[in-house]
């Protein structure tokens, strides 16, 4: 991939959470790039840490807890980690924006949807006058398929569905155009029917406004439908990334193997033994020697209790990359 | 009626009133459960799958009366559960046990693991103290817990131990019907499919009937002999687990099964958009309730409401839907 195509760099990003006993690490050297125009994915369990990397690229980690002890963030030949507060502002919410999980709990349930919608344009564009404003607010309202804007602008978000409630969060995001869009575990909290229109939403206003998004999910289907690479983490770490059919057809690190066995297909006999992964993700306050995932790998040498696996290139494909010292042996 | 069936729900029906005003009179209905029919035999797992909203977890809270049901029959193990008096119903009870999706919920927080595995034993005056300790030893076990869980508490285990926890609790009592009510949609997929396969070992050990809710259709279709889809209320289609995935003949099973996203990008595929939403029980539509989504809506789904009715005489397949026989043919 040619280097101007890339929209986003992310290089050895370590960020910590400081609790009352000491600091632990919850991402620990992560490095990727955003290109222009693509959907990433990023999957893993809880705790692995794919909310905590949008959080650091937003700069919204929760403070004074959480900081980023390293690394950089490169938006437009600019660290953003570098970016005064004010600074980081006219990025945030314009040129980065991000959407949440519950769309409930990211709006202000005492105020209009038309107040927290016009708040964007009172923000990054203080000259347009109020009528434009307004003219603005039905249009994105009419472009994420909410019926009767005018009314909805009035109504609070209780009054609102779920579905409804994504969609107006859809709204405030892309309302200034994004370059990039933040999307975390989006369509989680929705009904199937309803993902299933918030993701056809999500492609169309992308192909339109030709944004690149970054996808945080733990929905392997999600990913298979929405995204053009994707990246699996485990425990803080990067431990495979991928194009999206590269992955799915032939996974080389253990943990993706693992996870994309073990969920249960339309197309698997009913009541047979699902793969399983055994034990449980190790707590981050106490890492494991050596791999994170040796003690719960099939595939486990003594070596991997030891040796940190690096992230290397496969064959040279700079796109794809496995954190395993067993993985040139393994899928041989 | 056959010997074999173990829960039979005849026209359940649970219907909350909403006051309101100055004088908090009714003033009007939530049709939450609506009619809602079928039998569970011994030994299988009948799944339930909707969207949220559609009453699915109501039926189960009404098979064991923890709602008072508005009207309609649960007949368990031969004996009608809603005329029974309250000693009659905690002694049924030890028959029919629920795990609930967050166990964090449902597990008392202040009593050890050994506590809350105990308390099923005691409440129903089983065995001596030693023999109480020996059977939960035991059923940590059979869950696959270690044995020193039992001076532990809750907050000490992970999601899925949890979840272990109020398996364990559940099947204290050799019940005969296990409800299930989304079991695993709190659980990360690795650990997903661990209580998953649980769940299918411990049926076939202890001999259990399921009655196995959730939204996710490839997980319900994964424990499931048979599968009732519902909509608004009510049951929209019933058939043989394997066939309703194959062949679905509803227009909300057709749309349902289309919209979940597949693991394999390979087969990419264009979905058909349910338009719309689930509309409010409270004032559900006139006529067949998914009529105002349904891309095939005539005249006479906007004023008849459809009965549940057995396909080709076929009494496990059940479609309520006005045009069946256009989608089958």
């Amino acid at each position: 991939m040619a280097s101007e195509d890339v929209l986003l760099k992310v290089e050895n990003l370590t960020t910590t959470f400081q609790t009352d006993e000491d600091s632990v690490t919850v991402l620990d050297d992560v490095s990727f790039d955003l290109l222009k125009g693509e959907t990433l994915g990023i999957v893993g369990e809880s705790g692995c840490g794919k909310s905590v990397t949008a959080l650091s690229i937003m700069r919204l980690l929760p403070r004074p807890a959480g900081k980023v002890e390293k690394g950089t963030i490169t938006y437009k030949e600019e660290d953003l980690l570098s970016l005064t507060t004010e600074q980081m502002h006219t990025v945030r919410g314009k040129k980065i924006a991000m959407i949440f999980q519950e769309p409930m709990t990211a709006l202000n349930p005492v105020h209009r949807i038309g107040k927290q919608l016009g708040e964007i344009y009172q923000i990054h564009f203080p000259d347009m006058a109020e009528d434009e404003v307004r003219t603005a607010q039905i249009d994105i309202l009419k472009k994420v398929g909410i019926p009767a804007p005018e009314k909805r602008l009035r109504e609070y978000p209780h009054q609102l569905s779920g579905g409804m409630r994504q969609r107006v969060m859809i709204a405030m995001a892309l309302a200034c155009k994004p370059d990039i869009l933040i999307a975390d575990e989006p369509t989680t909290a929705l009904d199937v029917t309803t993902q299933n229109q918030i993701l056809n939403l999500m492609r169309d206003l992308q192909r339109e406004i030709n944004m690149s998004i970054i996808f945080i999910t733990h929905d392997l289907g999600v990913i298979a439908e929405m995204c053009d690479r994707v990246i699996v983490m485990y425990a803080g770490r990067i431990v495979e990334q991928s194009p999206v059919r590269g992955l799915f057809a032939s996974p080389y690190h253990p943990y993706t193997k693992g996870l994309l066995e073990s969920i249960p297909r339309l197309e698997t006999p009913p009541k047979s033994k699902l793969e399983i992964i055994e034990g449980l993700v190790p707590n981050l306050k106490n890492i494991p020697e050596g791999c994170r995932f040796h003690s719960r790998c099939d595939f486990e040498k003594e070596e991997c209790g030891k040796t940190d696996p690096p992230e290397e290139k496969v064959n040279d494909d700079t796109t794809r990359t496995v954190a395993c010292i067993r993985w040139r042996e393994l899928n041989s | 009626m056959s010997k074999d069936v173990l829960l039979k729900v005849k026209d359940l029906k649970m219907h909350y009133p909403i006051r309101g005003g100055v004088l908090f009179r009714q003033v009007a209905t939530n049709f939450a459960v609506d009619k809602v029919s079928f039998e569970i035999n011994k030994g299988e797992t009948l799944g339930i799958v909707g969207e949220s909203g559609c009453g699915k977890s109501t039926v189960a809270k009404a098979i064991l009366r923890l709602y008072e049901p508005t009207s309609g029959e649960v007949e368990f193990d031969g004996k009608d559960i809603r005329s029974m008096s309250k000693g009659d119903l905690r002694k049924t009870r030890q028959d029919m046990q629920i795990i609930f999706q967050d166990p964090m919920e449902s597990l008392n927080s202040r009593h050890t693991v050994g506590t809350i595995l105990e308390e099923p034993y005691v409440i129903h005056g089983i065995g001596t103290r030693t023999e109480r300790r020996k059977w939960v030893a035991d059923l940590l076990n059979k869950v696959g817990l270690q044995s020193d869980a039992v001076n532990r508490f809750p907050h000490e285990f992970s999601g899925g131990q949890r979840q272990r926890i109020g398996i364990a609790r559940a099947i204290a009592l050799n019940p005969k019907l296990l409800i299930c009510d989304e079991p695993v949609s709190a659980l990360d997929v690795s650990i997903q499919s661990q209580i998953l396969n649980l769940l299918v070992d411990l049926q076939r050990e202890l001999d259990l009937t399921l009655l196995f809710i959730a939204h996710d259709l490839a997980v319900v279709k994964h424990v499931s002999d048979r599968i009732a889809v519902m909509y608004l209320g009510k049951i929209v289609e019933m058939n043989d687990a394997e066939k309703l995935y194959s062949h679905p003949v509803h227009p909300y099973t057709r749309a349902l099964l289309s919209s979940i996203p597949v693991p394999d990008p390979q087969k990419k595929k264009e979905h058909d958009v349910l338009t719309g939403e689930v509309p409010s029980p409270i004032n559900p539509p006139a006529g067949c309730h998914f009529h105002a989504r349904c891309p095939y809506a005539q005249q006479k789904c906007r004023i008849d409401r459809p009965e549940l009715k057995a396909v080709k005489d076929n009494p496990n397949w059940l479609v309520s839907c006005h045009l069946m026989y256009d989608f089958i043919n």
